[in-house]
């Protein structure tokens, strides 16, 4: 079980909702990956065309917590701003507060994210800040109130799959809320390493989306999150140097 | 009358009184839509209550795909 703020998730793996092919395909790839949580941004309405489809007016909103995210600002208050009109909409209080320090790299800007995650905290919103692999920073975010800290394991869209294991397993360790792995994920097996660490759930949206078969990557992805978590549990052995037989030594008939 | 809507000066009709009658003429007001006016973030209950007048300035937003 999943335990963010208040709420409670079965599956541990949150999705995206960007870039994907069709409505067709994305409906089912959301049901596949059995997510119950869905990200989306904030935009402009297009005014002009009053009959726009919208994916999220497509949902079953009883099944699905919306997170929406604060992509698209780059200052503290700009983040809180979106948020709060995310809010405005009724439709939830969870937000992932995303504040972009640099275009080419999309990583974020550890000190408005901090600020505007003490300002939401504050104003009564369940908080789930993007953030940097650093520990130091996690636990500022921690303490700040956050209600669940989500470091990148790669750049945004990258799919370079999960570069700093050893500050993901510290910013694990050292957790009192749960950690999401956010960003950069490229396949099945980055989500499954991800849950070994320890990791409370993966957010991945690209990996998804931009996959030859959207479908069929996000049931791998639902796997991927079962077993890396499997194997957490079960607690894996030690890696050694050499090789320790399986079968046994005594008794081998001559 | 003259308002921003989106950072487009669009001309609407006298008749508009408050924010959900802008909506109803848009036909945006089955929509999931967040209004926001002179930067005030309106609650969906607020809509009806909010009045319109020439010069406001409006942003409308919604939920989109993203990440």
């Amino acid at each position: 079980m999943l335990r963010i703020g208040t709420y409670e998730f079965s599956s541990r793996l949150l999705l995206g909702t960007g870039k994907f092919p069709d409505f067709h395909v994305q409906r089912r790839a959301v049901e596949v990956s059995e997510t119950e949580i869905l990200t989306f941004a904030v935009r402009r309405m297009n005014i002009y065309d009053p009959a726009q489809p919208n994916f999220l007016e497509q949902l079953d909103l009883q099944k699905y917590k919306l997170l929406p995210n604060t992509a698209g600002a780059s200052t503290a208050e700009e983040a809180v701003r979106i948020a709060r009109l995310a809010r405005a909409s009724g439709l939830c209080d969870m937000i992932k507060v995303e504040v972009i320090a640099d275009m080419k790299t999309l990583l974020p800007d550890p000190i408005a994210t901090l600020e505007a995650t003490k300002i939401l905290v504050e104003d009564g919103f369940t908080v789930l800040p993007y953030t940097n692999d650093d520990p130091v920073l996690a636990r500022h975010l921690q303490e700040a109130g956050a209600h669940a800290v989500m470091p990148g394991a790669s750049p945004i869209g990258s799919g370079q799959g999960i570069l700093n294991p050893l500050n993901l397993g510290i910013i694990i360790e050292e957790a009192t809320v749960p950690i999401i792995i956010d960003a950069g994920i490229g396949t099945a097996s980055d989500v499954a390493i991800a849950m070994e660490l320890g990791a409370d759930g993966v957010l991945l949206n690209t990996a998804v989306s931009g996959a030859k078969d959207p479908v069929k990557m996000a049931e791998a992805m639902m796997l991927g999150i079962k077993a890396g978590r499997l194997a957490y549990e079960a607690g894996r052995i030690p890696k050694k140097r050499y090789a320790q037989a399986s079968s046994p030594v005594e008794g081998i008939s001559k | 009358m003259t308002v921003t809507i989106n950072g487009e000066k669009q001309m609407v009709p006298d008749t508009i009184g408050n924010v959900q009658q802008l909506l109803e003429y848009l036909q945006l007001a089955d929509r999931i839509v967040v209004v926001e006016i002179n930067r005030d973030i309106l609650q969906k209950d607020r809509h009806a209550v909010t009045k319109l007048k020439d010069g406001d300035t409006l942003e409308l937003v919604h939920f989109v795909g993203g990440g």
